[in-house]
């Protein structure tokens, strides 16, 4: 490329005032215009902090010293300020909900403009010519509300898009999507893309997501370096994912698994490029080798719904003649795009609303006269924000506070709560402000504040939500202790991992119906219940048939069930 | 829940009145309100009151809209009667300069001076009730923050505005989950509970309300920042529309409007007040 890098990072170090150590090291990086990039790294690694110095809010919200240089367009970015990097690149945030700042579409697009006092007829016209580009110029008037986490996230796109930048930043643009509306946010991105030739930078974890277009290079950064500059081909096919603790992709940890040795000649960067000449045989091979040998769970039933239907305002139906069984000691995912159903069902169970028919069995007893406050002994509800649970400032205090209030006397309050933070690790903290913990740690606090009533059975809302794969291991892992204790797991997700890899059981609701409820391989290796439920087909299926394995779904449970036994031994 | 939102929930439909540009309506909503105020002559001001009817009815706003918030003003308003008039009972006598008293409370005589005054203080408070409705109602909350902009409030403090109409449902959403799941966790807001202890409970929800806002409020002002605003001393609004024909005629008529009242009061009363009883 002989044209003049659009990004230029040249012995760039740079330290947030509140830390003791320089975030990013003497970074070093080239992009030039057109290109996509893709950036990864785990929690903490500085991934977006770099983004954060392309957009100007370092040093403008977030201050801190810089050192070396970052040049935009072959300006010094010190010298600028963030309204003026905010024309040369444009950022779409993670929360696609929390950055809506208008009231309807149409407003929020415009934003931009009306900072820059465009007039209004002038600003009409843009705001439709963008908004068609993203397919949302039929929604103009809606407001955040009536939209789909995907729709918004398009609004948010045509919103940075309307001042014509020239690079596009997108920060976790798969945070709370769903699989299918990730799916398509990538595509929507790639389009954009191939279209407008603008410069693309996405800094996201979830790489196989990201892979299923194609990206020119991918950055991996870790403790604030770069570890790797690579194409995507040559990056999965080296160790850099596993050390730097990203997730690879599935179907190459299954090639590995099968003794394949991934080499950057497979293309294995996309599953839609790889070649499976040299590896379909050793597939063929280990696929016939591993046993599909999960127990079948005959505990008695624990929790069970009969016929149960519920509406917030009599006429339109959230849930609709559900039927399901759980018995003591599954681990159960529920699924299911936004809006089908799912935490109405988790309100339900927890007595926050009441059915209107049907019935709720605990061990077979109708629990529908049961308050809020003694269903909770029973049945525990974690909310995916710990910051939504967190009401007191030391951790003793914040777990002893449902003994508390149910008036235990404090030597045993003292007794519980130490046996509880020993199992959830928080031992060590016990006497700890709050506030010095990490997300995974206050994740766990909240866990541990409701596993201290001693339910049979605990709902999580998205627990691993926004987490890297290291954290969400971590998370995983403790609640899959928590569930060889005994204790009965819901987990509320759209996390297609986490479905796959750690509940045997999947129940799929979409319009308020349940239309699956079966193992997680079958679920996901079923076209009619994905496209239903939004799901994405897992790219462990297509590896099936690419290397000419009929029985996909079995492979599936096989990469499963082999898993399974790696992380017990 | 939907039901509390509906309180402050603008009208949608399409009349004269929703057809004003948001700067339009708010400023015939003080040029009326101005005219009310100025005046105590009970003649104008029920005339006004007819008027601010007639233009309910043809926003066509639903009594069932506005019944939670006339309870609240006829409250407010018989409350206000009652302590001014202990406060000061002969306030008509000194005004209109005659006492006609024809019973006795306590000691204290009532004059037909005292109760004109006083009916003629309520229907003017009264009065301005409807207009403000009107203008709530029919106008779309965001250019609201335009119209407030348009008459010359600061647009961050305009746009504040804006933003709290756009935030609500979601922490008030919030607000709902927290109250839940902490009266799972054994909480209790019942009146069952000491006043103390509802107090100490109730922080149990503000507290986590609190931080999960904040969460909310950086995302926020980053998306804000990231798009410019607050560069320039001025600002468009995406929202607002150019004057029509109508809204001239509804300024012009506003504008009259005062102009009468000021004008009955200077050239015919020769006074703020009307006096019948000379």
């Amino acid at each position: 490329m002989s044209e003049p890098a659009i990004i230029e990072f040249d012995h760039f170090t740079f330290q947030y005032y509140s830390q003791a150590e320089p975030t990013l090291h003497d970074i070093n990086l080239k992009i030039y215009p057109g290109e996509k990039i893709l950036i990864v790294g785990p929690s903490g690694s500085g991934k977006s902090t770099l983004g954060h110095c392309l957009n100007g809010l370092i040093p403008f919200a977030y201050r801190g010293e810089i050192q070396g240089s970052l040049k935009i367009q072959g300006l010094e970015t010190r010298d600028l300020d963030i309204f003026k990097l905010s024309k040369v690149v444009g950022t779409v945030l993670q929360d696609s909900d929390g950055q809506f700042v208008g009231l309807t579409v149409g407003e929020d697009i415009a934003f931009a403009l009306e900072n820059d006092n465009v007039p209004t007829a002038q600003m009409r016209e843009r705001v439709a010519k963008v908004a068609q580009m993203v397919d949302m110029d039929s929604l103009l008037s809606s407001s955040p509300f009536e939209l789909s986490g995907g729709q918004k996230q398009r609004t948010s796109l045509a919103g940075v898009m309307i001042d014509d930048v020239d690079i596009l930043l997108f920060d976790e643009p798969l945070a709370n999507l769903d699989p299918a509306t990730g799916k398509t946010a990538i595509e929507i991105i790639d389009d954009i893309h191939k279209r407008s030739h603008k410069t693309i930078l996405i800094i996201e974890h979830r790489l196989e997501d990201v892979l299923h277009r194609g990206v020119d290079r991918v950055i991996v950064i870790n403790d604030g370096h770069i570890i790797a500059d690579l194409n995507a081909h040559e990056l999965v096919s080296s160790a850099v994912l596993v050390d730097n603790g990203i997730r690879e992709p599935l179907y190459v940890t299954a090639l590995k698994y099968a003794g394949v040795k991934v080499t950057s000649e497979m293309k294995p960067g996309h599953i839609t490029t790889l070649s499976t000449e040299l590896s379909g045989h050793a597939l063929q091979l280990w696929h016939e080798k591993v046993k599909t040998a999960a127990p079948e769970n005959r505990n008695p039933s624990v929790l069970a719904m009969e016929n149960v239907s519920f509406s917030y305002d009599g006429k339109r139906p959230v849930l609709q003649e559900i039927n399901f069984d759980i018995r003591e000691g599954e681990m159960v995912s529920v699924v299911g795009k936004n809006g089908a159903g799912k935490s109405t069902l988790s309100k339900l169970l927890c007595g926050f609303e009441k059915e209107d028919r049907g019935r709720i069995l605990y061990r077979g007893e109708d629990i529908r006269d049961k308050s809020i406050k003694e269903r909770a002994e029973i049945i525990g509800l974690v909310m995916q924000n710990p910051n939504q649970m967190i009401s007191k400032p030391m951790i003793f205090d914040e777990v002893a506070l449902g003994l508390r209030m149910r008036q235990v006397p404090e030597e045993q309050i003292a007794e519980r709560v130490d046996k509880v933070l020993k199992v959830c690790g928080l031992a060590p903290f016990k006497s700890w402000p709050i506030s010095a913990l990490s997300y995974g740690q206050k994740k766990r606090v909240t866990i541990a504040s409701i596993l201290v009533l001693d339910p049979k059975i605990l709902i999580l809302d998205e627990p691993t939500a926004g987490q890297d794969f290291r954290h969400y291991t971590e998370i995983m892992e403790f609640l899959v202790e928590i569930n060889r204790m005994g204790v009965t797991v819901i987990l509320i997700t759209h996390d297609m991992h986490l479905m796959l890899e750690y509940t045997p059981r999947a129940i799929v609701l979409a319009g308020g119906r349940k239309i699956a409820d079966t193992a997680a391989s079958v679920v996901l290796t079923d076209a009619e219940v994905i496209r239903e439920a939004n799901l994405k087909e897992t790219s462990l299926f297509a590896l099936a048939q690419l290397a000419g394995i009929p029985e996909g779904t079995r492979f599936v449970q096989g990469f499963i069930d082999y898993e399974r036994g790696l992380k017990n031994r | 829940m939907n039901a509390k939102l509906k309180l402050f929930s603008y009208n949608m439909a399409d009349t004269f009145i929703h057809r004003l540009s948001g700067v339009t309506k708010l400023v015939c909503f003080l040029l009326l309100t101005f005219a009310v105020m100025f005046s105590y002559d009970i003649r104008v001001i029920l005339g006004m009151m007819v008027l601010s009817i007639i233009l309910m009815r043809m926003a066509q706003i639903r009594f069932s809209q506005i019944r939670l918030m006339l309870v609240y003003v006829l409250i407010f308003l018989l409350t206000n009667a009652i302590i001014s008039f202990f406060f000061s009972p002969e306030q008509g006598v000194k005004i209109y300069g005659t006492k006609h008293a024809f019973a006795e409370v306590w000691g204290i005589s009532l004059t037909w001076e005292q109760v004109f005054y006083q009916v003629t203080k309520f229907f003017k408070y009264a009065s301005v009730v409807p207009l403000g409705m009107i203008f709530l109602l029919t106008t779309n909350p965001s250019e609201f923050a335009s119209s407030l902009n348009g008459v010359g409030v600061n647009y961050k403090a305009a746009y504040a505005v804006a933003l709290t109409l756009r935030y609500f449902p979601d922490v008030q959403r919030d607000y709902h989950d927290i109250y839940l799941a902490q009266q799972a966790r054994g909480l209790e807001l019942s009146s069952k509970a000491k006043f103390f202890d509802r107090f100490k409970n109730s922080l149990l929800i503000v507290i986590p309300l609190i931080f999960s806002t904040l969460d909310r409020i950086e995302v926020i002002s980053n998306a804000m920042d990231l798009r410019g605003f607050s560069k320039s001393k001025t600002r468009t609004w995406y929202t607002s529309r150019k004057l029509s024909r109508q809204d001239v005629l509804a300024l012009v008529v506003s504008a009259v409007l005062l102009l009468f009242t000021v004008a009955v009061s200077v050239f015919i009363n020769r006074s703020r007040f009307y006096n019948p009883f000379i």
